[in-house]
């Protein structure tokens, strides 16, 4: 029987077997490092008195904490100042690559490793942080890891791991604008609920995942991990191939030619058996948004709110009561009809050069709703950079959004741009937690187009629901050629 | 880590499913370089309600919290951990368990102990008609006792002989030092390194500012 691409990257990595019920021991190629999940691990490298194995496979970044605004002057809260100077004071002692806030190659962990061209196809990739499944959109078997693991793996740059289990996510037919990367996602967690991924690596697959650029397969990886699951990945191809080509730390000459071969052969074998499947038609996706608490709660963006007493047991009529009370929304209540406070376009999920573009396109020579803030952070310098090259911070500027620095931000509200309590974003990330973007604060996760037609009506709203986009909506249903090249593979540019 | 074989204390029941990290201690409580006194976050949002079950008397010393599925979802912070572990937890039960959090738990000594939804509905009800009643969970029989009602608990095997043991996962892999230098002496010449250092050209990041 064959082997899925899960298990050929993890083979390709066995330190060790673990013997009578232990773990395998797995060798780690690539560790990033944020200053949140990180000074606990240095401070116990120290007391026991280890040193990092391999520095030169370790890389750091600052951006949970770091400001968006003002980035030159001192970081205004103690409490984040001391944890990047604590990270600046590790890297220093230990001898580690890192950028730091107002350097070009600083940015969200998560942004700045496929950037740089150090993720790759078929290596195993952690990181102190959940949404590391990021870089399984290379085929790379990349995970989140607690503080005790990190520690583990700077002092032996392996990690005692149990096989996981392997579920296929078959992603049938195409999208259709402005059904986008965040909305298969969304819609896969919908289905299978947050525990649904529990134990399993998910593989993407399918005509609508291969149809994708590099960074919506890399949004769609991002948010594994709010299915349960802990890596997602996607098979290499001539799309991954081109994308990493010539960036910086991309092979060269002969060791290209190498990978490259090596990396034709990741790939699920035909008679490979997943340990489950799961299936999701593209044909019939809508632009879906968050109405509760949890990624799971979900709907196309035409439904209403639900209900609670339609539930179908009394777990989750519960768990619809406690969200809409915890969200301030009413059973029935379309959702288009939901008035937001904010639109906060960002993350490691959707704060990428193409998501950047996406959102300009729409918001272009429009006119901002009354008394709705938007917040645009580039998910590095680098994309603000390339962004800027481009005219997106004018486009921006001039329909009234707040054009800041790069860094995870509103996401999780660990630096000053938070909700305050009561107050209702749409946003392009991850959770929708209770206080995940603030105290109080109600998230309703979206994709960037979805954000930005949001900003412009004040509502949740999908591009086809502004006026002059009507013209669109019918050519979607003539799903033409024209619609096709929107939603497919971009070109990859700077960044 | 100390040696876990058997604990008895109090039981908390906490009624809710999908028990996220940001819900055991919010992303505010993460700036901390410490790796202890984290018991201040722990549910902080929750614990401002005075009928939340820890500002009960009755609950207050609970060390065994008895939990609805899907505990621990979300972000890998092990602070969620060490908060749980500061106030005195040493067991969480539940039907389920986030990948990443069993993980931290296992190398914290906190407990994670899956048994079935019957079982914590079970402990519910004893829980919420006495309150204060004690748990027992014992990891040399992998059991769960509370009463009349003694059930069988799960956690894989292995880290079961670690919690017994108190084994610290560093040091065990390091007695195979001599693996993963064969490994590494293999590791072929197209697979990365962070050093030296490889860009982009060098551009300026202008900060942006308010209004």
């Amino acid at each position: 029987m064959g082997t899925t691409l899960a298990e050929k990257v993890w083979n390709a990595h066995v330190v060790r077997r673990g013997e009578d019920g232990a773990p395998d021991l797995l060798y780690i190629d690539l560790h990033m490092i944020h200053e949140v999940t990180s000074p606990q691990a240095f401070e116990g490298l120290r007391l026991a008195g280890r040193q990092p194995r391999r520095p030169d496979l370790t890389i750091a970044t600052e951006d949970h904490n770091t400001p968006t605004l003002n980035i030159d002057l001192p970081i205004a809260d103690p409490t984040s100042r001391l944890q990047i100077d604590t990270l600046r004071d590790n890297a220093h002692e230990f001898g580690l690559r890192l950028h730091s806030l107002g350097d070009a190659d600083q940015g969200i962990v998560h942004v700045v490793g496929p950037q740089l061209g150090l993720t790759m196809p078929g290596l195993t990739v952690v990181c102190g942080d959940s949404h590391t499944s990021t870089h399984g959109a290379f085929g790379a078997l990349a995970f989140g890891i607690g503080t005790s693991e990190v520690e583990h793996v700077l002092a032996t740059q392996t990690l005692p791991l149990r096989p996981f289990k392997t579920m296929a996510v078959n992603v049938t037919g195409r999208l259709r604008d402005p059904v986008t990367a965040k909305d298969i996602i969304l819609a896969v967690i919908a289905k299978i609920g947050t525990g649904g991924g529990q134990g399993y690596v998910l593989e993407y697959r399918g005509p609508a995942i291969e149809a994708l650029s590099m960074e919506g397969r890399m949004t769609i990886c991002n948010m594994s991990i709010e299915a349960g699951a802990r890596a997602g990945m996607v098979a290499p191809d001539e799309v991954t191939f081109e994308y990493l080509k010539g960036r910086p730390h991309a092979p060269q000459g002969r060791d290209w030619d190498q990978a490259v071969a090596y990396w034709r052969t990741l790939k699920t074998d035909a008679d490979a058996v997943f340990d489950a499947e799961v299936t999701i038609d593209a044909n019939a996706l809508e632009p879906f948004v968050t109405w509760g608490t949890n990624p799971g709660q979900g709907l196309p963006l035409s439904a209403s709110v639900p209900d609670p007493d339609e539930a179908a047991d009394d777990e989750e009529r519960l768990a619809i009561l406690g969200a809409l009370e915890y969200m301030g929304l009413r059973p029935g209540t379309p959702l288009k009809e939901v008035r937001v406070d904010t639109v906060f376009l960002g993350s490691c999920t959707n704060g990428r050069i193409e998501d950047l573009r996406a959102a300009a396109a729409i918001v272009n020579g429009q006119v901002k709703a009354d008394g709705v803030r938007m917040l645009v952070v580039p998910g590095s310098a680098r994309v603000r950079i390339q962004a800027e090259k481009e005219g997106l911070d004018q486009v921006f500027k001039a329909f009234g959004a707040e054009w800041r620095n790069a860094g995870c931000s509103m996401c999780l509200g660990m630096n000053p741009d938070q909700l305050a309590p009561g107050e209702r974003a749409a946003s392009t990330s991850n959770r929708n937690f209770e206080g995940r973007q603030g105290k109080g604060g109600r998230t309703h996760l979206v994709s960037p187009v979805v954000a930005a037609a949001t900003a412009i009506r004040g509502t949740l709203s999908s591009p086809l629901d502004l006026a002059d986009r009507v013209d669109l909506a019918d050519r979607v249903d003539g799903a033409d050629q024209a619609v096709q090249t929107d939603s497919g593979r971009k070109p990859e540019k700077g960044a | 880590m100390e040696r876990f074989t058997t604990h008895t204390g109090i039981g908390v029941p906490l009624r809710r499913s999908n028990v996220d990290t940001d819900q055991i201690i919010p992303a505010v409580y993460l700036k901390r370089i410490t790796k202890t006194g984290f018991e201040d976050g722990l549910f902080s949002a929750w614990r401002a309600d005075s009928q939340f079950v820890l500002n009960q008397p009755a609950y207050r010393a609970g060390s065994v919290l008895v939990a609805g599925p899907d505990f621990g979802t979300g972000s890998s912070r092990e602070h969620a951990v060490w908060a749980l572990r500061d106030y005195g937890f040493k067991a969480v039960l539940s039907v389920r368990f986030a990948d990443i959090f069993r993980g931290n738990a296992g190398k914290q000594g906190l407990l994670a102990a899956q048994v079935t939804q019957d079982v914590i509905e079970q402990l519910w009800k004893v829980l919420e008609a006495e309150p204060g009643t004690a748990v027992t969970v014992d990891l040399v029989e992998t059991q769960v006792r509370c009463g009349e009602l003694a059930a069988p608990f799960e956690i894989d095997p292995y880290t079961r002989w670690r919690l017994m043991e108190g084994l610290d996962d560093i040091g065990l892999t390091l007695r195979h030092e001599a693996d993963i230098a064969a490994f590494e002496a293999g590791r072929e010449s197209w697979r990365p390194t962070t050093l030296p250092a490889k860009h982009l050209p060098d551009a300026p990041v202008a900060p942006a500012r308010p209004g």
